[in-house]
């Protein structure tokens, strides 16, 4: 048994430049869908104050639509592949409402735990309903947009990689927009700040809620789409490692702030891609899961988060 | 032929009436599922065609399946309900090693016989004497593998990915290594991954910078197919072979394209011109909508005719006589070779390399086990 774990190669003789650069765009496309993921956990943390384990189930969701939707449409072409994408990204949205609506609304005043159990449960749900509609056996996901791989010297990027990182950007920005310059963007500040001076202000909570878990849900379905598009093998249970990935990642960057969010899953996916490409890579989790032990040690708000002083 | 009849009417009487219960326990869903529905498939077809020609000692089989999920833990429990609630007289399976040394110890402990399918890693029957198993073990399939990339392909410098949570995939490459590195060649890489990642892509981007002569990844087909992916993805483009675990449909399915030229060791060819081999796929194709069966619904069917043969041969389904008989089998004729069980309670038969070609499997060459070497190994 010993022998099989030899270390032959010393683990830092990898780094040269054209690897160091493919492993670094390796890093920031997986990071950039943890990212997407990360987001939704922070949203509903931001306004709610409560994990929502169910997300990483909405992300399976998001790549079954994908699925499904892939066999009505042209395979590769890019209009294709954006329509399959948005309409995942509704289907979501409507999901994550839906589950907002029946399971966490009647427990708004209710202590924190019981919400989250109620989630635990819903994520359950989610999953073994999954594996009785859409089968326990693994799925090879089409491939909607056109594949093509470009060597740019020793460097191969692929098109999926771009899509990923591209769509994840846009996507980021798009929020900030929302989260900023909008109404209901404004709305979402004031619930997560005070969610009962909100309510003195005008603010229907409700709506507002309603609002950020479909918002949260659509980024988990584009992430499902982009996880699904770059390792295209898809199963009921597929949300699982990623979700917990990007809850880290939200923790990581500070949990309820958004920029956050994208740091703390750019710095886990590439730390974990760097850790898998070495001789180390059995403990690629580990590594990850130590680093983020380390950042809490010395910054327990995360990268990003600030405390903030419970008022009695 | 007397002693045959005889034993067969005294072992009559000591048996309970009613059908003569065999189990399965099997991953029918899950990343792993082909196997378990594969051997599932092979051994109905088994069961079938004893209970029309009148079953075995003059008793119906009843056949019981339980799906294990492709979860660890999960095997345990299915067996542990097999034997106390069913009460079953044998249990087949597991398909990967790890899912058969769980539930070895439970069989051992019952005095049940346990005929483990495809589960290749040389363990598994070290976990009692009530454990066999109806195909080749690693340290041959290993052997197998190094002749053929060193012979066949021609390498020098082959890259190994092994996946650490799987005792088959650790075996094989330890194996692997050995031999090839015996016969004058060099591994210049081990990456390694866990069961169910899907991102490959750095530990193949390190193996891509050492510029190997092939690429062995001795995994799952689950894993294996993405592998082939994201290395295609990446531009490389040296063979990829790996063991039996590659053995799947999923596998073309999950693999398109970059699957095509990669090469992997099983138990049995398709293309076989061996009657045996012809009339079993005839059969197989009658019942199960024209399909082709793969290695392991051969060695599915295989396992349920030993232990009929070894029923026969005992007179009784007692556990600790079907035992005995199972480790005296010599020479029986099944589909994936003439199988004998040797002191270990396992079996050595001749492997096939297959190459996929236009989404089909093509025979590539036959090895057989040297008898002498496997003995210097005992």
């Amino acid at each position: 048994m010993i022998e099989a774990f030899n270390f032959p190669l010393s683990p830092f003789n990898f780094f040269s430049v054209s690897e160091f650069l493919q492993q670094l765009l390796n890093g920031v496309s997986l990071g950039a869908i943890y990212a997407l993921i990360a987001l939704g956990y922070t949203m509903v943390y931001g306004v709610l104050r409560f994990i929502n384990f169910a997300h990483s189930d909405v992300f399976m969701v998001g790549a079954f639509i994908g699925y499904y939707m892939g066999k009505l449409v042209p395979e590769g072409t890019l209009w294709g592949g954006l329509g399959v994408l948005a309409v995942s990204m509704i289907g979501c949205a409507i999901l994550g409402m839906t589950i907002e609506r029946l399971a966490y609304r009647r427990l708004r005043s209710a202590p924190t735990l019981n919400v989250l159990i109620t989630a635990i449960g819903v994520s359950l749900l989610l999953e073994y309903s999954g594996q009785v509609f859409f089968g326990a056996a693994p799925r090879n996901f089409p491939a909607l947009f056109p594949v093509r791989n470009f060597a740019v010297g020793g460097l191969i990027v692929g098109s999926n990689q771009l899509i990923v990182i591209a769509v994840s950007v846009i996507l980021m920005i798009v929020l900030q927009l929302i989260v900023y310059r909008t109404r209901i963007g404004t709305a979402m500040r004031a619930v997560s700040l005070n969610p009962k001076a909100a309510v003195l202000m005008g603010v229907n909570n409700d709506v507002v809620i309603s609002f950020t878990f479909g918002l949260g849900s659509a980024l988990a379905a584009a992430g499902g789409i982009l996880y699904a598009l770059n390792y295209p093998s898809i199963d009921p249970l597929m949300g699982v490692m990623p979700g917990l990935k990007a809850f880290v990642a939200a923790i990581l960057g500070g949990i309820g702030n958004i920029p956050g969010a994208a740091l703390g899953g750019l710095i886990l996916g590439t730390v974990e891609t760097f850790v898998s490409g070495s001789q180390w890579s059995t403990y690629k989790d580990a590594i990850a899961f130590a680093i983020l032990i380390i950042i809490l040690l010395f910054r327990p708000a995360g990268l990003l988060g600030r405390f903030t002083v419970e008022k009695v | 032929m007397t002693g045959f009849l005889l034993g067969s009417v005294v072992g009559l009487g000591a048996l309970p009436p009613g059908a003569i219960k065999v189990g399965q326990f099997a991953s029918l869903t899950g990343k792993e599922a082909s196997f378990g529905v594969a051997a599932h498939k092979g051994i109905v077809l088994a069961v079938d065609e004893l209970n029309s020609r009148g079953g075995v000692l003059g008793h119906p089989v009843e056949f019981l399946v339980e799906d294990i999920q492709s979860k660890d833990g999960a095997s345990a429990t299915a067996v542990k309900k097999l034997i106390a609630r069913d009460k079953v007289v044998a249990v087949l399976g597991g398909n990967a090693s790890s899912n058969s040394l769980e539930a070895a110890p439970i069989c051992q402990a019952a005095h049940v016989p346990m005929i483990a399918i495809s589960s290749t890693n040389p363990k598994v029957t070290e976990m009692g004497t009530y454990i066999f198993r109806a195909c080749f073990i690693d340290p041959f399939q290993g052997a197998v593998l190094a002749k053929f990339a060193a012979g066949t392909l021609h390498a020098k410098r082959v890259a190994l990915l092994t996946s650490v949570s799987a005792p088959y995939s650790v075996g094989l490459s330890r194996v692997f290594r050995e031999r090839f590195v015996a016969a004058g060649g060099q591994i210049v890489a081990e990456q390694r991954y866990s069961e169910g990642d899907k991102d490959f892509r750095a530990q193949l981007t390190a193996i891509k910078a050492l510029a190997p002569d092939a690429i062995a990844a001795t995994g799952y087909y689950s894993e294996a197919a993405l592998i082939c992916r994201q290395a295609r993805a990446l531009g490389i483009d040296v063979p990829l072979f790996g063991g039996d675990g590659w053995e799947a449909p999923q596998l073309i399915e999950l693999g398109g394209q970059a699957v095509e030229g990669t090469y992997y060791s099983t138990h049995y060819s398709a293309e076989s011109p061996a009657p045996e081999v012809r009339a079993f796929i005839r059969k197989f194709q009658a019942r199960y909508d024209n399909e082709i069966p793969d290695a392991v619904a051969a060695l599915g069917y295989d396992a349920m005719m030993l232990l009929a043969d070894a029923m026969r041969r005992a007179g009784t389904t007692e556990g600790p006589k079907v035992r005995d008989a199972l480790a005296t089998t010599r020479d029986f004729p099944g589909i994936t070779g003439r199988t004998t069980i040797d002191a270990r309670r396992n079996t050595s038969k001749p492997a096939v390399i297959l190459k996929v070609k236009d989404g089909r499997m093509e025979f590539v060459e036959a090895v057989r086990p040297d008898p002498e070497r496997l003995k210097a190994e005992e």
